[in-house]
């Protein structure tokens, strides 16, 4: 089972896009050089391209979120394909509809492609081993697992104002635990050869092995964002109050909030990235969020043509 | 029915027997073993040339889901998977719906079994009240309505006073009280080991000490108030030393480990392969190899399936939301002996955890092959290989993390109280 | 019957004199990757253009994508100059079935509607299959239907041709 790869058809192209780990590094950069292609169409008055013409795009969101659909429309229809929204949310399954009833159902009504968000780890793989071949699936967010699409835009970003990859120091910062937008930039940095990879968090945010996700572990900010290129902040969820994770928020962003002096341990030019909604002073402190060194907004129009760059790699595979 | 089973290499654990011999069954019970009585004249010969004749199989836990969950399981599917898997007597969990607490509930369970005419049940009694953990049950009613034991199966006995009580009332009696070390809060809404499989995967984690706190609370409530306690389903490295330690300074308890954990690691969750959802979880390749250990030297007492059936539907889910279980009442002889050949030890040293080891800790008169003792046998084929298809498989349940694997020693024939019952 | 493949430093000198006449200062000059956006640059600096040079990659306007999926290398196309109204010139190295240049005004008119298009193609070698003609060529050269003819750049910038039998790599 090992030798498989869920992800890849029988050419070794890619097929469905559920997570960064276990991608060949080739087509982690062909997405990206893709995505140039796709930025310069963004750029212009016409932001479309035919190339999904006639195809049918399913966002299929078991867990609500509205920027990250909206983003994964506009890509989709700027690749002339149709795009229908499903916020299926719970109340199919309420009625007793299984979730592969529902993908089942959907297929039947010729779908080309799902893009898929749910609140349980592995829910994207589960879905992919079921459908018919000609569907792929792409994974907008599984559980705490992956979300495979904004680990390749924030790599995107990066090298955008970095341009290589190969002497970086990246820190990651904040409840890495719960947050599979964390696991899927480490692998993505891992994959492209970024030599130095933190994590910096409170152990109660810390996943206890992550560091054989190949890691540097930080508990304190000032140490651990010292010399760094690149800052990428993750956003801490009122939930995580409760269950004696952490006693306040207040205290969370005095210890691991970005302020300007914590900034300042970074290198001079380190960007500074979020993958949003920002939680302004609670991980971020807005005079950085709006900062010189943010570059939060781009990673947005970024998200857009590496969204554009997976479909459309996607589709053209058979 | 005089049965002669002629020519197979009979194994009999408890005394030490490993040799080829026939044995003559008559009236339920094994006549003799080597020469045939004096004016024994078989109605029926099975052939065992080339095969393995041995106790039938002795299984600490095999869920049959009747009362209650007749969609995932029947008791005639389930018993006629454990008689498929030369499992000859079994134990069965109180957790039904509702849960085995009242004894008209046992006393139907144990009718309805002994009419199928196939494996002895013996029924585990709820040791709480709808094994909330709350109220003690009317533990002589139930024993007398013949349950074995009682258990907590996976309810929750967070309140330690309740725990000490219980065990304090069952040992009033004598009777055995057989618990999962799991301690509910340090376990709570986790669904796979905390380990590296887990991080990366995104699962919530049950951390070790789920087991181990538990653990230690057990052992020295036991050591406190006496009770005769029995631990089901170790799954760490710490567990298996803290009863090996345990056991050293006199602490008399038994303990148990599923065939599952003994060839299986958090690894092989591979892409969220529900059928790898288990409670235990499947923990870390070092606590696999402790446990293995742990049966090779004894601090394990025995080896069970812990089948649990489970519909399609419930483990054609996201991991997390997946129920957990695997089948394996016709996998335990298979995989114990593979456990046995990978540790080097004697058949009948492997075999032992399966069949005398068991019965002993039910205190019960199975597991053996000798004159007089009831013919509860099993004859199996050491060499024939067979793939595990969940689709051949007699359980309702196809839920198995050993699809497609390839399994040596199939069971030929199994006999209970004398009659063959299983001929495959 | 091998006849050699001309000589793509001295077509190139042609087509850059039959287009002379034919341009002014203001002519918009657009290169398709890889092989027209080399000689673009060539005739960009030896006809004088005042338009910066714009490129254009057709991966997302060919008509294969169902069949052969996207390009492995698709390059962003960059026009850094108003189409509306402009009159363009498309350069490309071969012209053949007239697919990629029909791509390449898809393309165009989604960044607006030019005055004029005009094509220079250092080979026309026949076998259109769509109504596609070049006003500027360097030569027409006849080669088999599966034969590929290949413009070549080494690390002079020097241009040469190639030609790739059917079934070579």
């Amino acid at each position: 089972m090992m030798g498989y790869n869920p992800q890849l058809n029988a050419n070794g192209e890619l097929q469905h896009l559920l997570t960064i780990e276990g991608l060949p590094r080739e087509i982690v950069l062909h997405i990206l050089d893709t995505a140039l292609s796709f930025l310069s169409v963004g750029e212009r008055e016409i932001k479309k391209v035919p190339l999904l013409r006639g195809k049918s795009i399913f966002n299929l969101f078991f867990e609500a979120s509205t920027r990250t659909r909206t983003t994964f429309e506009i890509a989709a229809k700027r690749l002339s394909a149709d795009v229908i929204n499903l916020n299926v949310g719970t109340s199919s399954q309420s009625k007793g509809e299984t979730l592969l009833d529902t993908v089942a159902n959907l297929s039947a009504m010729h779908a080309d492609m799902f893009v898929v968000r749910h609140s349980q780890s592995g829910a994207a793989h589960l879905i992919a081993r079921h459908v018919a071949p000609y569907i792929h699936v792409i994974n907008a967010g599984d559980g705490r697992h992956a979300h495979p699409t904004q680990g390749l835009l924030d790599m995107f970003t990066i090298r955008h104002y970095k341009k290589e990859f190969a002497a970086l120091r990246v820190a990651i910062v904040g409840d890495v635990l719960h947050s599979r937008v964390a696991r899927s930039q480490i692998h993505a940095l891992t994959t492209l050869g970024v030599p130095e990879v933190r994590v910096i968090g409170p152990r109660t945010l810390l996943p206890s092995n992550v560091s054989e996700l190949g890691v540097h572990v930080y508990h304190d900010m000032a140490t651990g964002l010292k010399d760094v290129d690149v800052v990428i902040m993750l956003r801490l969820q009122s939930e995580r109050m409760n269950g004696a994770l952490l006693p306040s928020a207040q205290e969370f962003f005095k210890y691991y909030g970005l302020t300007p002096e914590k900034l300042a341990n970074a290198k001079p030019d380190a960007i500074v990235m979020h993958p949003g909604p920002m939680n302004r002073g609670i991980e971020i402190e807005s005079s950085v969020a709006d900062g010189r060194q943010s570059v939060i907004l781009p990673q947005v129009t970024f998200g857009i043509a590496v969204r554009m760059a997976v479909m459309s790699i996607l589709a053209g595979n058979a | 029915m005089k049965i002669q089973i002629k020519g197979g290499r009979v194994v009999d654990p408890g005394s030490a027997v490993d040799k080829v011999q026939d044995v003559f069954v008559a009236a339920g019970k094994v006549l003799a073993l080597g020469t045939a009585p004096s004016g024994f004249h078989a109605n029926c010969v099975i052939d065992a040339t080339g095969m393995v004749v041995c106790p039938g199989l002795v299984d600490l836990s095999a869920r049959l889901r009747e009362p209650g969950y007749e969609y995932k399981a029947t008791l005639e599917s389930e018993m006629a998977a454990a008689v498929a898997g030369g499992v000859t007597s079994l134990v069965c969990p109180p957790d039904t719906d509702p849960p085995l607490d009242e004894p008209g509930l046992v006393e139907m369970l144990k009718h309805r079994a002994r009419s199928l005419n196939q494996a002895h049940v013996y029924p585990l009694g709820a040791l709480t009240l709808g094994l909330k953990g709350e109220r003690l049950t009317e533990m002589a009613e139930l024993m007398d309505a013949g349950c074995i034991a009682f258990s907590q199966a996976d309810g929750p006995l967070s309140d330690n006073q309740v725990l000490l009580r219980a065990m304090q009332y069952a040992s009033n009696f004598g009777y055995p009280v057989w618990l999962r070390p799991r301690d509910a809060a340090l376990a709570r809404d986790g669904v796979a080991h905390d380990g590296q499989v887990a991080t990366r995967l995104g699962l919530a984690p049950i951390p070790a000490v789920a087991e181990t706190v538990a653990l230690s609370t057990i052992l020295l409530l036991v050591r406190e108030t006496g009770a005769r306690v029995h631990l089901c389903r170790l799954s760490t490295a710490d567990g298996v030393d803290m009863v090996r330690q345990a056991k050293s300074l006199g602490i008399n308890v038994t303990c148990d480990v599923s065939a599952n954990q003994l060839h299986l690691s958090e690894m092989d969750i591979g892409y969220f392969d529900s059928n790898c959802h288990l409670v235990p979880p499947l923990r870390s390749i070092r606590d696999r190899e402790a446990l293995r250990r742990g049966a090779q030297d004894g601090t394990v007492d025995a080896i069970c399936s812990d089948h649990t059936p489970v519909d399609e539907d419930a483990k054609q889910l996201p991991f997390g939301e997946s129920e957990p279980g695997a089948t394996g009442l016709e996998l335990l002889l298979a995989l114990t002996l593979k456990w046995g050949e990978e540790a080097k030890i004697s058949l009948a040293a492997a075999l032992a955890k399966v069949t005398s080891e068991p019965a002993r800790i039910l205190g019960i008169r199975a597991g053996a092959i000798a004159s007089g003792e009831s013919a509860d046998l099993c004859v199996f084929d050491p060499h024939a290989r067979w793939k595990v298809e969940p689709a051949t498989l007699k359980s309702q349940g196809k839920n198995t993390p050993f699809a497609g694997y390839e399994m040596s020693a199939k069971v030929r024939f199994t006999l209970v109280e004398g009659h063959v019952v299983y001929e495959g | 019957m091998n006849k050699p493949l001309p000589d793509a430093e001295d077509l190139l000198a042609r087509l850059t004199e039959r287009m002379r006449a034919s341009v002014t200062p203001d002519t918009a000059l657009i290169g398709i990757h890889t092989g027209g956006v080399w000689l673009a640059q060539r005739l960009h600096k030896a006809l004088g253009l005042r338009q910066p040079l714009g490129t254009i990659d057709v991966s997302f306007y060919r008509d294969d994508y169902g069949s052969r999926g996207l390009h492995p290398k698709v390059k962003p196309s960059n026009i850094p100059f108003e189409v509306a109204d402009a009159d363009i010139v498309l350069v490309d190295d071969v012209l053949h079935t007239g697919r990629t240049i029909r791509a390449a005004m898809n393309e165009l008119f989604d960044y607006g509607r030019p005055q004029s298009i005009r094509l220079a193609a250092l080979i026309d070698r026949g076998g259109r299959q769509l109504p596609i003609a070049a006003q500027f060529v360097g030569a027409e050269v006849s080669v088999a239907d599966g034969d590929q003819i290949e413009l070549r750049k080494n690390e002079k910038d020097q241009l040469s041709l190639a030609l790739n039998r059917q079934g070579a790599a």
